[in-house]
């Protein structure tokens, strides 16, 4: 199990009290019911998230309503000295909203409406607990979107995107979270209600919303989100190309961007990938190629025709063992369809896996596989491997048996010799699914002391006395003060 | 004033920094100085320049990646790119709004200064994959680094992308940068005035076509026009630029401009250009919501100043006299969205808030955030913000 900080003695033996405290604060939703849960049984579903590897049940959850309820109830922490874990779908893949014995989470997912959509300005106002795929329901009618689009969006609500800085397939074009926000309303730990950004471009001052954007629920919560939603292209459609080896299909990627061209995607997958991915969709992969690209254009019928037949031809030569451009909406959804599914594909073949997140650059993904191949079979445990291909974000999945402790020990470090892999070669430990607890012992690797005290200190400039999730991002030894 | 320090190396910059530190004295922070007139003036007996620490110091053009030593002029940068047929995104403006002059990369991301295309590619922040950074008490820091994605702690590149030096000095950039696009083309429509004119940009940034830019012009001499640009490969150009120009029909009769006439016409807008402004007038740049553009444009002129619009209507600029009447008359149209006193001189500069006021609560956060990472308020005190 994880470490977590000690719980206060003084918080656990007055659960009673603050449970009672927050249920004042929170009254009954009139159609939810009941809004703060101390029961232990009602309390599980929150004692984990998407790395669910690590349990551990909260103190008490909180289920607000508005944005005066969250202040209301961060006030009444701060003033008691009780830790805040907030949370959103609790979908994060690195433990970012694992509760602490001693912490109240406080659950947005009650505040979940769409306030307003303005085409004209080409926004839409949500609260935090909207999911991702829910505001792009909102505004598809007249074509639009929005455009950061993590595999998890059915699920994952955009309070969680925005502290995630959640990225998707498509944000080689459309760029991540951070690229896509306008404002934020946002509750720091005092219980002071702020308005970062608002309906304008780069507010003059510093840069809050980029600030806080990735600061993984340890500077304030967030309770409503101002994003740009865009207009659609004409149409999008995939090809596939299958490579004999892992080089070729990099070479490939280089001569695609060095053309000028830059696909609104550019995923990789390898050979155990293409396999598990194919006997799970059936999605017509080729099964005798090395690694495999999915490249997705966007524009009129006629542009993708273009595109696509520049990318053949900017692929033939070096010797792709199949190709396939899609020639309709539906054979565009049929390859993707593998792609997308590639998470519970893996989860038919391996009981457990672990899904690390690093970012190399892209001239290095050869090497790295081939050392990724070498741990593999030094850990004994088989590895996936899915890459966002145009933006280096690696995403090797490591099958292993939770019920085995030694097989989640050998996961967990064959895990952080990827991510030191991909710092030494010049990337980082993180891409797209944050540092959360998983990675926090690992930020050494990539940061200096001093670099980490620097981050440490504007953390305490929000959060004087660490409440906010503060178990996270920062290796444990030096978190507190 | 003594002469400027400027160090060629990044130790340089730290051991200039720790010594104010320890003495206590403050520094005024600058790269080539040609942004010298923006916001407040810097009182400090010494200013640190980085124009001497230049140099591109990675470019890997197949990996959209481009890291430059902080005093690396600006035009240095981009023609680096052009010649592997690629750009910065962002399309920063460049000195001509100062009076001219070789800017250099660590002071346009100092300044977090965007062009036309910040409505479609981003803004210079969104843009700084990694920095390299001397903070207040002279430690050398890194935040980000050369790769597209990377979440990995706190972003500190986009905090100190727009924070104008006065939380660290900038040493090294490294930057995203995209293909250039193999063409442009622009739609030229004359519209009523700029109500219509905004209301003919939403049309088009809401239409699938791509549009890169988006400007209005109120007082060209043609009459009100609105501009749309266009830029990709030269047959989508050509297919695009014709379906935008059908579907803007209703808003007025209209031209398209080619690729040189493109290129002028955005790099004036760009550069502020449009306002033919005096050298002893001031300028200002709002950005507020779009379709606020023409309010704030109509509330301006009723006090004397004129302006256009860029970013879809959410940019204002803004010429007129350099006075208090005049930035009060600019504070008052630009609210609720934002403003920045880009040239004036030095007393009205001094006297007035160059950008919003922060309500209390979040008034000390950044005091508290600046205590992070400049305790003894050395790197160009009151540059932003009185006090601060
Ligand atoms: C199958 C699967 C696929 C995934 N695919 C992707 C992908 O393609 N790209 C990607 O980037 N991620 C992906 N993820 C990771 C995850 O979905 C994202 O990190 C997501 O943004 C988390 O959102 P959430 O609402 O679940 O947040 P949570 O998991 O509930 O919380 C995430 C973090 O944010 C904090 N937090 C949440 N809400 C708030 C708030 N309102 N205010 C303050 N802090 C808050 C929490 O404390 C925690 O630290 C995937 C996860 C799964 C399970």
């Amino acid at each position: 199990m994880i470490r977590q900080p000690e719980p206060k003695p003084e918080v656990l033996s007055r659960r009673d009290e603050i449970v009672a405290a927050l249920r004042a604060l929170v009254p009954p939703h009139p159609l939810s019911g009941e809004s703060v849960i101390a029961d232990p049984l009602r309390l599980k579903p929150y004692e984990t998230d998407g790395l669910s590897a690590y349990r551990q049940p909260p103190l008490a959850v909180v289920l607000p309503s508005t944005t005066d309820e969250v202040a209301s109830v961060l006030r009444f922490c701060h003033a008691n000295g009780v830790r805040v874990v907030p949370r959103g779908a609790g979908t994060s893949l690195s433990g970012g909203a694992l509760p602490m014995a001693d912490s109240v989470v406080i659950g947005l997912m009650r505040m979940n409406r769409i306030l307003e959509v303005d085409f004209d300005n080409r926004l839409a106002v949500v609260e935090a607990g909207v999911t991702n795929i829910g505001i792009t329901r909102a505004v598809e009618e007249r074509g639009f979107f929005y455009a950061p689009d993590p595999s998890s969006q059915l699920a994952c609500m955009i309070g969680g995107n925005v502290m995630m800085n959640s990225g998707g397939a498509h944000c080689l074009k459309y760029g991540v979270t951070a690229n896509n926000l306008l404002g934020l309303t946002f509750v720091t730990i005092e219980g002071e209600v702020l308005r970062l950004g608002g309906a304008h471009l780069d507010a003059a001052g510093y840069d809050w919303l980029g600030l806080v954007t990735g600061s993984e629920g340890q500077l304030g919560v967030v309770t409503e989100v101002t994003v740009r939603i865009l207009r659609g292209p004409e149409g999008a459609r995939a090809m596939l190309a299958a490579f004999g080896s892992v080089e070729a299909a990099g070479r490939a990627v280089d001569a695609i961007i060095g053309s000028g061209i830059i696909p609104v995607a550019l995923e990789f997958m390898d050979r155990p990938c293409i396999h598990a991915c194919e006997a799970f969709a059936h999605a017509g992969y080729p099964l005798d190629a090395e690694a495999m690209l999915i490249i997705e254009v966007e524009g009129s019928v006629a542009e993708q025709d273009e595109l696509l037949a520049r990318i053949r031809d900017i692929c033939a030569p070096l010797n792709p063992t199949s190709m396939k451009i899609a020639e309709s909406a539906e054979q565009s959804a049929a390859i993707w369809k593998g792609r997308k599914g590639a998470f519970g594909a893996i989860g038919r073949i391996s009981p457990d896996y672990l899904c690390m997140d690093g970012t190399i650059p892209t001239s290095e993904l050869p090497g790295v596989l081939t050392r990724i191949g070498e741990m593999s079979r030094r850990y004994g445990l088989a590895v996936a491997n899915v890459f966002h291909a145009g933006d280096g974000n690696l995403h090797p999945l490591i099958m292993f048996d939770a019920n085995d402790p030694d097989s989640l020990r050998r996961a967990e470090a064959f895990g952080a010799e990827i991510l030191k892999l991909c710092v030494e070669v010049g990337g980082c430990l993180t891409g797209e699914h944050g540092v959360g607890v998983e990675k926090r012992d690992l930020m050494g690797v990539q940061f200096t002391a001093r670099e980490l005290d620097q981050q440490r200190a504007i953390k305490s400039a929000f959060d004087p006395g660490w409440l906010l999730n503060p178990s996270k991002v920062f290796p444990l030894a030096q978190a507190a003060g | 004033m003594s002469a400027p320090l400027a160090p060629a190396e990044e130790a340089g910059v730290a051991a200039a920094v720790a010594e104010a530190f320890a003495a206590n004295a403050p520094l005024a922070v600058e790269g080539a100085g040609t942004k010298r007139a923006m916001l407040r003036p810097v009182q400090a007996a010494r200013t640190l320049s980085t124009r001497a620490l230049a140099g591109i110091t990675l470019y890997r053009p197949k990996e959209l990646v481009i890291a430059a030593r902080a005093g690396t002029p600006l035009a240095e940068v981009e023609a680096a790119l052009a010649a592997e047929g690629q750009m910065l995104i962002a399309e920063p403006p460049s000195a001509a709004p100062w009076g001219g002059g070789a800017a250099t990369l660590g002071g346009v991301v100092a300044a977090n200064l965007s062009g036309p295309r910040r409505i479609s590619g981003g803004a210079m922040r969104d843009h700084v994959l990694g920095i390299r950074f001397v903070n207040g008490r002279g430690e050398v820091l890194r935040s980000g680094g050369r790769v597209l994605k990377n979440v990995t702690g706190l972003d500190l590149c986009k905090l100190l992308a727009g924070s104008h030096g006065t939380l660290g000095v900038l040493t090294e950039i490294t930057l995203k940068v995209l293909p250039r696009p193999e063409t442009a083309a622009t739609l030229v429509i004359r519209v009523a005035d700029a109500a219509a004119g905004v209301r003919a940009l939403s049309a088009g940034l809401g239409s699938p076509f791509g549009v890169s830019g988006a400007a209005v012009l109120p007082d060209a001499a043609e009459g009100p026009l609105a501009l749309l640009r266009i830029e990709d490969f030269a047959s989508f150009v050509a297919y695009r630029i014709g379906r935008l120009r059908d579907l803007l029909l209703p808003f007025g009769e209209s031209r398209i401009a080619d690729a040189a006439e493109t290129d002028a016409l955005w790099a004036a807008i760009r550069d502020g250009a449009p306002l033919a402004a005096g050298p002893e007038e001031a300028l200002w740049r709002a950005s507020v919501k779009p379709t606020d553009g023409p309010r704030v444009l109509a509330a301006l002129r009723e006090a004397g100043l004129r302006g256009y619009l860029d970013w879809g209507g959410g940019l204002v600029w803004i010429a007129g006299p350099a006075t208090a009447a005049a930035h009060a008359a600019v504070t008052a149209a630009a609210s609720p969205g934002s403003f920045t006193l880009l040239r004036a001189p030095d007393a009205l500069r001094a006297a007035v808030p160059v950008i919003p006021e922060e309500p209390p609560p979040l008034a000390a956060l950044s005091r508290r955030v600046k205590a992070a990472l400049d305790p003894k308020g050395i790197l160009n005190p009151g540059r932003m913000r009185a006090g601060l």
